[in-house]
């Protein structure tokens, strides 16, 4: 089961079964092929293309205002460069961002925590040092958190992080 | 140049049922000068303003949103030019309080303070539509043909401080306040 691949359907699945109707996106090799394309083409789902990633997490924070739940796709380069629109939108804000990070790099099977890479090593502890719910995505039966993750969020109001662990199919 | 709060309440003036996003000293004033329901001045991070609008402008297509930014908090967030543009959002007017300084921030001069063209930027970037104000006069005119047109809208008001309204950071990023304005927007 370890094996099983992460399928990019299943996962759009459940973001859509999580009401989220809006993608704000700036693409990440792990997810732009079979996630974000996909996407794009999905009429069931508005995706917003920014150029930064601290823009998405006020996107998301405005839509929420207006009554809307988002997902924000980006690579975890972009998490770390947005820590203090993370830290004064999302988490002072009381901000429901629903973060999807791609893992760029990450080895699989392998926590991020042990990873090699120094960047992917970090995020966690960022995250936690932050007071940041997250959730590692990289099996097929992970999928499963995606509705409680966001649910959680929107009843919180708090940001949630779902970890793309490995390049979904 | 026009004064700031001048120019603020030639747009209160107009206002209607607008969504008004507004940050650091035009925030500052303009809770005073509108005092309304549709204020949004929780942005949490300086050059966020245009972003968050965005996000209301998508969220609520019937509803008008205006933001008043600043021109060092533009200088932040330029991307956020070409994604309101790409996203094509037509009930967004983006007003830029242009005074040259980062006056929250102690007033020191923007960089190419008075040489860089905020509308070029924004017809650069897409927006079909860009203004330039310096005069109350002009601004008072033509902004009801702004408040009808379809967005996005660049609007380059050129300002100076004005008259002094007390400073309250905790009334602008007050979580009470910003669930206010989403429940009001959610009635």
């Amino acid at each position: 089961m370890e094996n099983a691949p992460l399928k990019a359907n299943d996962i759009i699945r459940e973001v859509k079964r999580a009401g989220v109707r809006f993608v704000v996106a700036l693409p990440d090799r792990v997810t732009s092929e079979h996630l974000l394309k996909p996407m794009l083409r999905d009429t069931e789902l508005r995706v917003v293309q920014v150029c930064k990633e601290d823009e998405g997490i006020s996107v998301c924070s405005g839509l929420y205002c207006a009554g809307q739940r988002a997902l924000l796709l980006i690579q975890y380069t972009g998490l770390l460069d947005s820590l203090n629109a993370m830290r004064g939108v999302a988490v002072e804000g009381r901000n429901p961002v629903c973060f999807m990070v791609g893992l760029l790099g990450k080895e699989p099977g392998v926590p991020p925590t042990q990873s090699k890479k120094y960047g992917l090593r970090i995020v966690e502890p960022v995250l936690d040092t932050m007071g940041i719910e997250h959730h590692l995505i990289e099996r097929s039966e992970d999928v499963g958190k995606i509705v409680t993750a966001v649910d959680g969020a929107y009843e919180r109001s708090a940001p949630v992080v779902m970890l793309i662990g490995r390049e979904p199919i | 140049m026009m004064k700031r709060d001048e120019c603020l309440k030639v747009l209160a003036r107009r206002r209607k049922d607008e969504i008004v996003v507004a940050v650091y000293t035009a925030a500052q004033e303009w809770i005073h000068i509108s005092p309304s329901e549709w204020n949004y001045t929780f942005t949490g991070a300086m050059g966020q303003g245009s972003s968050h609008a965005l996000g209301l402008a998508l969220g609520r297509p019937d509803k008008r949103v205006i933001v008043l930014d600043g021109d060092g908090s533009l200088l932040m967030n330029l991307g956020s030019l070409v994604t309101i543009a790409n996203a094509g959002a037509k009930n967004l007017v983006h007003c830029v309080c242009e005074n040259g300084t980062y006056e929250t921030n102690g007033g020191v001069p923007i960089p190419r303070a008075g040489q860089v063209s905020f509308t070029g930027f924004a017809r650069a970037a897409g927006y079909p539509k860009t203004y330039e104000f310096s005069k109350l006069d002009d601004w008072d005119q033509g902004l009801d043909k702004i408040l009808k047109e379809d967005g996005p809208i660049l609007v380059d008001l050129k300002v100076e401080p004005g008259e002094d309204y007390p400073e309250d950071f905790r009334r602008l990023y007050s979580i009470e306040h910003r669930e206010a304005f989403r429940k009001a927007l959610q009635k």
